[in-house]
């Protein structure tokens, strides 16, 4: 190797490095913008309530100094916040286990059972896919008023189990299987439903993960529904909580702040346990549509 | 197989009914009849505790919101939230994805970061932010502000500056969004193959040109969806319009959606909640038809 090679190949290891180290800085200050709310946040429900505004425009906000608890303890005092907790869990978790055996059977059907009308339905589930919330919040606003549920579990659950996005991941999914799979079951004489839960289903864990995190994300972040649909406190959840809290007397912003970490430090320690599937759950939302 | 023949035909049409049946019924009754209830209703003048009997109404509620400053602020509100946020949005996610999608250590780190403001809920985000743009010099994006320019930045109001308040929601809409289709393209930019970069370096192509030439076409599906589904949730917007500003100040930063449960629920318009809903319908099945246009297009050309 003569001297002008070697002199080119140490320039370009000297860009790599510097575009490198470029990349890491940059990419470290575009993540502080990302976190800074989220700092400011948990370190002002740490803060005594008056340093939570007063601190804001410093760099105090996102240093605690005397780190004290009272907050939270003022949170408990103040609201029935469990009672939140557990409304949003349990609407929630129920939701997306009901969810996912619904939609999964209905996608099965869709995918490898022949039947009439198996067309044509599979082509209204498709054509609801775009259909948002919004659209038809009103109109269940009033289903639910006549019927005299409003204020109740009831008219949080069952309107969004049964969802056109979920049984069409579980229709791709399944299309995707190998046939092999389940011809060696129907050989057997297995009914289509014995087949799909001994069979189907254990290998099915990736699009299983996807629908229960894309739902329960979804759900858990859920706000005009709550406001439309209940009354009181008693099957309130947690987004509708933190707004109502927000403007009820008096107003301290430590306590509110330590509300909102109560409130978001289950779901971010899920997120970050169970990172990839999130990440690949989104994605694939991507690749669908 | 004499058993396997006889049992095809009918048990699986019988047993795949059974199987569908659950979400289909849950479908109809939760996702098809509403948004049929709501086309009647916007027809008639319904008004839930009113003692006057229901009157067939024809285009009027329809012709009552077009006439409507408030509606027509929501949706020129809603229309500019769209036209400033998707592009925003849109190439931030890209470059970000951009950013990470190179093998250097830290990137599934980074990629966290970025993502952490997803899974809070537009309800915590709204309170978080309210406070965030808190007036006066102890406001954090007023101080912020400050810095940024050299202390020229004198402190606003945010969230009670007509001009502003719009601005300020965008902003939070951004930085809650963001995450979520940087993951989306980023796995777009992942599944593009190496072997195409491989084959423009042998050629000798620069960077910015194989961006030009390789990277954007094959993306091209991925961003036109990212697009599609950002406008759409532009025109979503609400929780933090309700939480925020109520659609103020004035109207300000209403939105369709603030709209429509203004009418349906703060006044219990029923008709009129219902017009603007199926309007909004029809707003959202235009910009997805548009989408599947385009991506038609592209399939049919290769």
């Amino acid at each position: 190797m003569n001297d002008l090679d070697s002199k080119w190949i140490s320039k370009q290891s000297n860009q790599q490095w510097f575009r490198k180290v470029a990349s890491y800085f940059l990419l470290t200050f575009i993540a502080f913008l990302f976190i800074a709310p989220i700092l400011f946040m948990i370190v002002g429900s740490l803060k005594p309530d008056e340093l939570v505004l007063s601190q804001a425009s410093t760099l105090k906000a996102f240093i605690p100094q005397q780190i004290s608890l009272q907050n939270y303890r003022d949170v408990f005092e103040r609201v029935k916040f469990e009672r939140f907790f557990f409304n949003s869990l349990f609407i929630n978790s129920t939701i997306v286990v009901l969810g996912l055996i619904v939609n999964s059977l209905a996608g099965y059907a869709f995918a490898r059972l022949r039947w009439q009308g198996r067309s044509l339905l599979l082509l209204i589930v498709i054509a609801l896919m775009i259909l948002p919330f919004e659209a038809i919040a009103v109109p269940l606003f009033f289903q639910f008023t006549f019927l005299g549920l409003r204020n109740t579990y009831i008219a949080q659950i069952v309107p969004f189990i049964a969802n056109a996005f979920s049984i069409y991941l579980f229709y791709t999914f399944f299309t995707d299987l190998p046939k092999e799979l389940e011809e060696a079951a129907r050989v057997d004489g297995a009914s289509p439903l014995q087949t799909f839960v001994e069979i189907i289903v254990p290998v099915s864990k990736p699009v299983f993960a996807t629908v229960a995190i894309l739902t329960f994300l979804t759900e858990w972040r859920s706000f005009l529904w709550a406001l439309m649909i209940t009354i009181d406190e008693k099957v309130r959840p947690l987004p509708l909580a933190i707004a109502t809290f927000q403007t009820l007397p008096p107003i301290q912003w430590g306590d509110i702040m330590s509300f909102g970490v109560m409130m978001v430090a289950p779901i971010l320690v899920v997120f970050l346990l169970f990172q990839k599937w999130f990440v690949k759950g989104v994605a694939s939302t991507g690749t669908k549509g | 197989m004499i058993n396997q023949k006889t049992r095809s035909l009918n048990d699986d049409t019988r047993i795949a009914i059974s199987m569908v049946a659950p979400a289909l019924t849950g479908l109809f009754l939760f996702v098809v009849l509403p948004f049929a209830l709501a086309l009647v209703f916007s027809f008639t003048n319904l008004r839930l505790g009113s003692p006057l009997p229901i009157q067939f109404w024809g285009f009027e509620q329809y012709r009552r919101i077009w006439l409507d400053p408030s509606f027509r602020q929501a949706l020129l509100n809603n229309a500019l939230f769209a036209l400033i946020v998707v592009p925003i949005q849109t190439t931030l996610a890209l470059g970000l994805a951009l950013l990470l999608n190179r093998p250097l250590k830290g990137m599934a780190v980074f990629r966290t970061l970025f993502f952490m403001p997803v899974v809070f809920p537009m309800a915590l985000v709204s309170v978080i932010w309210t406070i965030i743009y808190a007036p006066g010099s102890d406001g954090m994006m007023n101080a912020f502000l400050k810095f940024m320019t050299l202390g020229f930045w004198q402190p606003r109001d945010f969230l009670h500056d007509p001009a502003l308040a719009l601005p300020a929601l965008m902003l939070l809409s951004i930085w809650q969004g963001v995450g979520f289709q940087m993951v989306i393209v980023l796995a777009g930019l992942q599944s593009i193959p190496t072997s195409l970069y491989e084959a423009a370096r042998v050629d000798g192509s620069d960077r910015w040109n194989q961006f030009r030439y390789i990277t954007l076409p094959q993306l091209r599906n991925t961003l036109i969806f990212v697009v599609l589904v950002t406008t759409i949730l532009s025109f979503r917007l609400f929780d933090s319009v309700r939480i925020m500003t109520r659609g103020g100040p004035g109207n300000a930063t209403t939105t369709v959606m603030n709209e429509a449960i203004k009418a349906a629920f703060d006044q219990q318009k029923m008709a009129k909640g219902s017009a603007i809903t199926v309007t909004f319908f029809l707003i959202v099945l235009v910009i997805t038809l548009l989408q599947r246009l385009l991506v038609q297009e592209e399939r049919t050309i290769e």
